[in-house]
C-alpha cells in the first residue's frame, strides 16, 4: 500500500529562526490512519502540520530540504488552492480560522466551498449535511462573532468538513474547552475516523489520544523520538521525560507493576484498567 | 485581610446575566481553583476581583478596601490578572521589556527593575528567552511570559485564567512549582482551569461554578465524588476516580490513594 502522506529526510529552518526546527525526519501515514502528534511545546508539532498542509513554504518561508509528498506528489510544488480540498486544516485557534466576513454560521460553513467555486446546489447540500452531521442546527443562523469558544471550535471543524477532504489535520481542537465540550469534539473526530478519513491530530489531552488514536508520533529535539502504536507508546514511562503526559490509568499501571505485582500489560484506557484490576 | 465578596450580580450590557448572587471569602495566602463548564461565569466572576468588570449589585472588598471606590488602574497592581489569551495582554517587542513594563511604569530604578525581571523570568523558566519577541515563542511558553509579568508587578493577589490550556507536562509541572513558590511568598493565588488532575495535585480548596452561581466550595474528595455536583457542572471524575468507582473503591482522587486502598 502506498502512503497518503510521506516525509523523507526533511530538514527545516524558519527564515527568522536561529536553529533548525527539524533535522532529518521521515514518516509515512497511510489511508484511514489516525495519528496523534505529541511532544513538548516548541518541539515542532504545529510546524509539522504546516509542512504537511503546504502552508510552509507557501505562507511561511524558510529553508526546506527533503521530500514531502501527498500520494507521491510533492506538496511544496502544489498550489495552496489545489491542496485546499485534499487536506483540511483545523487551526489551534478558531478565532484565526473564522473568516470574519460572514454574518451567519451557515455562510461561514460555506466559505471554503464558495472559494473553491462549488456550484450553488452542491454547496447548499454540503452545508446542510455538515450542519446535521455536527448537530449544530441551533447555531446556523447565529453570527460567528457571538459564539462561545467551544461553539467556534465546532464551526471551525464544520467549515472544513463541508469541503469533504480525505485528509484532516487538526491542531489542538479542544485547548479552550471544558471536559464536556472536549468530549463533543472527540465524538465528531470519532465519526470522521469511522468515515475512513486520514487524521493527523495534535493534542495534549492524553486520555482522548489513548482512546481514539491508532498511532503516536512523538517529536523531540528536531527529530522523531517515538513512532508506534498508541497502546505501546503510552505504556512507556520514558515519554514523560519528554513532556508528554501518560493517561492516569497507565501511570497507575506502571506504579502497580513496580510496587505491587507484575502486570502483563500496562492499561492505557479505562476499560482495560477495569478489566485488569477486577481480576 | 483577604477577598470578601458579598451577593454580587453581574449583567452584560446586552442584558445577559452572567453572575447571579454570588458570595465568597478568600483569605490572604490561600490558593483556590475555580472549575466548571464553559459559560458558567468563571471569568466574569474573577474579573470583578480587580475591577475589570464591576458588579451591578453586591460588594467586592479586598484588604478592607471596597473596590467600588477605586479605579481599575488603582487596584490592578494589587490584584494581577493573567488573561486567558496571552494575545490580549502582550505588546512589547522583547520578553524582557514585557516583564519590565509595569515596574518601569511605576518608575522603579533600572537596577530594581532588572532584579524583578530576572527573578520572575527565572521562576517562569524564561531566562533564555528574555531577548525574544513574545510572539516568536510557542503559545505554551508565551503564557509564562504573562505569568512573569504579574509576578514582576508584585501583585499580592494573582489570578490565572486557564493557564493550563495547551500546556505540555513540563509546563504543567512548572505551573505547579510557580504556584507553590507564590504561596511561599505569601501571595494569594486564584486559578481557573479545566485540568482536573492539575487541580487535584495542586489545590485543597476548589470552587465549582455552574450556571452563574457557586455550587460547591470544598475539597477535591468532596467535589469529585459528589455526582450531583458533577452533573450540575458538567464535570467528569478524573480517570483514577472513575476506575475506583467501577471497582467499588470510593473516595479516591489520586493514584497514591488508589494504591493505598488496594494494597
Amino acid at each position: 500500500m502506498n502512503p497518503v502522506l510521506e516525509m523523507k529526510d526533511v530538514h527545516f529552518k524558519y527564515l527568522i529562526g536561529k536553529e533548525k526546527v527539524f533535522d532529518g525526519i521521515s514518516l509515512k501515514i497511510y489511508e484511514g490512519e489516525f495519528v496523534a502528534i505529541t511532544g513538548k511545546n516548541g518541539s515542532g508539532k504545529t510546524t509539522l502540520c504546516n509542512l504537511l498542509r503546504g502552508f510552509i513554504p507557501h505562507l511561511n518561508q524558510g529553508t526546506l530540504k527533503g521530500d514531502i509528498l501527498l500520494r507521491g506528489e510533492s506538496i511544496p510544488d502544489m498550489s495552496l488552492g489545489d491542496l485546499a480540498d485534499k487536506i483540511g486544516y483545523i487551526f489551534q485557534n478558531p478565532f484565526i480560522q473564522n473568516s470574519g466576513i460572514k454574518d451567519t454560521v451557515y455562510e461561514e460553513i460555506g466559505f471554503g466551498l464558495e472559494n473553491l467555486g462549488t456550484p450553488r446546489d452542491i454547496m447548499i447540500k454540503r452545508i446542510e449535511e455538515t450542519i446535521k452531521l455536527l448537530k449544530i442546527e441551533d447555531l446556523q443562523d447565529k453570527h460567528p462573532a457571538e459564539l462561545s469558544g467551544g461553539q467556534r471550535q465546532r464551526v471551525a471543524i464544520a467549515s472544513i468538513i463541508a469541503m469533504n477532504p480525505k485528509v484532516l489535520i487538526i491542531d489542538e481542537p479542544t485547548s479552550q474547552l471544558d471536559p464536556k465540550g472536549t468530549e463533543e469534539i472527540f465524538e465528531i473526530i470519532k465519526m470522521l475516523k469511522e468515515q475512513k478519513k486520514t487524521i493527523i491530530l495534535v493534542e495534549h489531552k492524553i486520555d482522548q489520544v489513548a482512546e481514539y488514536a491508532d498511532r503516536i508520533i512523538m517529536l523531540n529535539d528536531k527529530k522523531i523520538l517515538f513512532d508506534g502504536s498508541t497502546s505501546e507508546i503510552l505504556a512507556n514511562e520514558e515519554v514523560m521525560k519528554y513532556g508528554t503526559n501518560l493517561p492516569q490509568v497507565a501511570k497507575l499501571g506502571i506504579r502497580y507493576n513496580k510496587e505491587v505485582k507484575k502486570l502483563e500489560k500496562i492499561p492505557t484506557v479505562l476499560k482495560e484498567a477495569v478489566a485488569i484490576f477486577k481480576g | 485581610m483577604g477577598i470578601v465578596i458579598n451577593n454580587v450580580v453581574f449583567d452584560y450590557p446586552n442584558g445577559f446575566c452572567a453572575i447571579d448572587d454570588v458570595s465568597i471569602n478568600i483569605d490572604r495566602g490561600e490558593k483556590i481553583a475555580i472549575i466548571g463548564q464553559n459559560g458558567a461565569g468563571k471569568t466574569t466572576f474573577v474579573k470583578m476581583m480587580n475591577n475589570l468588570l464591576r458588579p451591578k449589585t453586591g460588594t467586592v472588598v479586598i484588604d478592607d478596601i471596597d473596590l467600588s471606590e477605586l479605579t481599575t488602574a488603582q487596584i490592578s497592581k494589587k490584584v494581577g490578572y493573567v488573561f486567558q489569551n496571552p494575545g490580549d495582554q502582550l505588546f512589547n517587542r522583547t520578553v524582557y521589556n514585557e516583564i519590565a513594563y509595569n515596574p518601569r511604569y511605576n518608575k522603579l530604578p533600572e537596577s530594581k527593575i532588572k532584579e524583578l525581571v530576572e527573578d520572575a523570568a527565572a521562576l517562569c523558566g524564561l531566562t533564555k528567552y528574555l531577548k525574544n519577541n513574545p510572539y516568536d515563542l510557542p503559545f505554551g511558553i508565551r503564557k509564562f511570559v504573562t505569568i512573569a509579568c504579574v509576578i514582576a508587578m508584585g501583585s499580592e493577589y494573582i489570578i490565572l485564567d486557564e493557564p493550563t490550556a495547551g500546556q505540555d507536562l513540563i509546563g504543567l509541572k512548572l505551573q505547579g512549582k510557580i504556584i507553590t513558590e507564590l504561596i511561599n511568598r505569601n501571595k494569594t493565588v486564584i486559578i481557573i482551569t479545566h485540568d482536573m488532575e492539575f487541580v487535584i495535585d495542586n489545590f485543597e480548596r476548589i470552587i465549582v461554578m455552574a450556571d452563574k452561581k457557586i455550587v460547591t466550595d470544598s475539597t477535591s474528595h468532596d467535589v469529585f465524588w459528589n455526582f450531583d455536583v458533577l452533573e450540575k457542572a458538567s464535570l467528569k471524575q478524573p480517570s483514577i476516580s472513575k476506575l475506583g468507582n467501577e471497582l467499588g473503591i470510593k473516595d479516591i482522587v489520586t493514584i497514591d490513594e488508589f494504591l493505598e486502598k488496594i494494597k
